[in-house]
């Protein structure tokens, strides 16, 4: 199974589309590494700056319909690639949703209070997140203290999440 | 209790459902192209499950970039080409024989009413204008249906949309659909199938049909589904006349698929297209609409008529009906592609190439390029494209670029004005 923690990264906009998750003109490569340094270089957010505010991110937290757009698991992948296990938002798009359990990573959807909650406690000053499995809740660390949130994963997903993914569940089951 | 047209798809083809959530069904076909599928098959190589579950069932096509535009392209075609060899795909259509993937398999009578079918391309549910169900999904579920023939999805839950009203003389299914999204918003129908149903839609031919389903996704849906009628049996009779005694016949065993009086919808819609207007985008999301009026005079460098949403021979004739006789602007570059070699050769035999080339457009061959920036019509920083696509997302066709999509009636009337126009056949 894979970690799920690290910084997390804020980003306040909603649908934001694969096409500026990844870029399509990088969906020619055949290797998933080398989507590494492209993760959201077309995504224009006031203060985001994708050259430098990606460093040691684990987590990202964003509002409404994230992965909106084109089927392309590069987007999971580009995550993958720079260490983003997590994605944790109001809504997703189905299938960037079903490609990150697909992958065996999450994408986990918080009510919109709640949401609002993080961006209006977190995304200013900064915090990291831990995930407690066995309790089903993130563990969210600032200068504040330790604060818990707790989150719901279908036990399918979870399922997923467990196996490593869709390819080794479905071979273990069909 | 009765069930959408989605249930009943689902009740034909379900092998598990591991929770009350999520059903796994079986796979009439998968559709493969060379962006997306090459992952999955050196994925399925280093785990050393080098395997197809059915030749017959896979259908492939190299067209996102066809010719290939430099080694990388060149490498995923080969990957998939060499695949298809090995494990004995027969539809597998390479240059000279390919087109855009969702204009070419519908072509070739590859999808029936009641199928269902993936793909590793957001549009596939393009071919829900047949009553098939139909989902892009990623390259993980792709690679499980070449390996297994499953994929799992949510059970269907269905918003339904009557169209209703005759549209006037020169809006078409593209306005239809453009006012629809704007109506739902981008995730107003995400983990959801539309069903489009009413009399616009049992008036629209097949193409009309795969325009309004191509972008039920840009509404966040799973899939759009049409009832299959009288249209959608006569479209495909010369591939089924050997299953069938008659055209009734097939409509009759087609009647499974078609949608039960009292089915249980998550939302009832009417829509009425009788004063729509043509319309077109702003902005970088499908749901930012404008009608053309308001949009008037907004300058463009570039018109491009094509794609899988409005690349077919219908669409063709629509931009040539307002391109006869006139000239494009001397500041917009016009490009049209044909979607496939049918579409290609039958537009030259009516001389509507000839009609493009008059106008002082480019015809290029059947690719998917320009439409997400990948070859054959990129924009540089700052340029405007009208085009009859099906994304206006920053970047879509180059960095910089700013879309507005339309009818290929509006995109061509526009190449002649250098701005966004209205075409000559909008009557209201």
């Amino acid at each position: 199974m894979k970690a799920f923690g690290g910084k997390i990264l804020f980003l306040n906009r909603s649908d934001i589309n694969t096409d500026e998750i990844i870029p399509a003109k990088y969906l020619t490569d055949i290797s998933k590494e080398v989507l590494q340094p492209y993760l959201f270089e077309d995504l224009k957010i006031e203060g985001f700056n994708p050259k430098t505010d990606l460093r040691n991110v684990g987590v990202v937290v964003t509002r409404a319909n994230f992965g909106c757009g084109s089927s392309r698991e590069h987007a999971p992948w580009a995550l993958e690639a720079n260490g983003i296990h997590l994605v944790i938002a109001q809504s997703f798009a189905r299938i960037f949703r079903q490609n990150m359990f697909n992958c065996g990573m999450m994408a986990v959807e918080l009510p919109a209070s709640t949401i609002d909650h993080l961006f209006d406690a977190y995304s200013a000053s900064g915090a990291s997140l831990q995930t407690d499995w066995e309790n089903r809740c993130f563990l969210i660390q600032s200068k504040a203290g330790i604060e818990k949130i707790a989150f719901t994963v279908s036990k399918y997903d979870r399922s997923l999440v467990e196996a490593g993914g869709w390819v080794e569940y479905a071979d273990a089951n069909y | 209790m009765g069930k959408t047209i989605a249930e009943k798809i689902f009740d034909f083809h379900r092998v598990d459902a591991p929770s009350d959530e999520i059903q796994v069904i079986r796979l009439d076909a998968v559709f493969c192209h060379e962006i997306t599928t090459p992952t999955a098959i050196l994925d399925l190589v280093s785990r050393g499950k080098d395997r197809v579950f059915d030749p017959s069932r896979i259908k492939a096509v190299i067209d996102h970039v066809t010719p290939a535009k430099d080694s990388k392209t060149a490498l995923q075609g080969k990957i998939l080409r060499d695949w298809a060899r090995r494990h004995n795909i027969k539809d597998f259509f390479d240059i000279g024989r390919n087109g855009v993937c969702h204009a070419i398999f519908p072509e070739k009578g590859f999808v029936r009413p009641g199928y269902t079918i993936i793909m590793g391309d957001s549009h596939t549910c393009t071919h829900g204008a047949f009553g098939a169900f139909a989902a892009g999904v990623g390259t993980t579920d792709l690679e499980v249906g070449i390996l297994k023939g499953v994929c799992a999805f949510h059970t269907p839950r269905t918003i339904r949309i009557n169209i209703v009203g005759r549209p006037p003389s020169g809006v078409y299914s593209k306005d239809i659909i453009l006012s629809i999204i704007q109506r739902l918003g981008v995730n107003g129908a995400t983990n959801r199938v539309i069903e489009f149903d009413g009399p616009a839609v049992q008036a629209m031919s097949m193409e009309g049909r795969m325009t309004l389903c191509n972008m039920a996704v840009e509404a966040g849906a799973t899939c759009g589904i049409c009832r299959p009628d009288e249209t959608t049996v006569a479209y495909l009779w010369e591939f089924i006349k050997n299953e069938f005694e008659s055209p009734r016949a097939a409509l009759a065993a087609y009647g499974a698929f078609r949608p039960d009086a009292d089915a249980v919808y998550d939302a009832v819609i009417a829509h009425d297209v009788s004063e729509l207007e043509p319309l077109t985008t702003f902005g970088y999301k499908p749901d930012q609409v404008k009608t053309v009026r308001e949009m008037q005079g907004v300058p463009i460098d570039q018109v491009y008529i094509g794609s899988c949403t409005n690349g077919r021979l219908e669409d063709l004739r629509a931009a040539a009906d307002v391109l006869r006789g006139r000239k494009i602007s001397d500041r917009v570059r016009g490009i049209v592609s044909p979607a496939t070699p049918d579409i290609f050769r039958q537009a030259m035999n009516e001389g509507i190439l000839e009609v493009f080339m008059q106008a002082g457009f480019c015809v290029t061959n059947p690719t998917c390029g320009a439409c997400l920036g990948m070859s054959n019509g990129v924009l540089a920083e700052g340029e405007v494209c009208a085009s009859t696509t099906n994304r206006n997302f920053n970047g879509r066709m180059g960095r910089g670029g700013m879309v507005h999509l339309m009818s290929p009636a509006t995109a061509a009337a526009s190449a002649v004005a250098g701005f966004i126009a209205n075409s000559p056949l909008y009557k209201p």
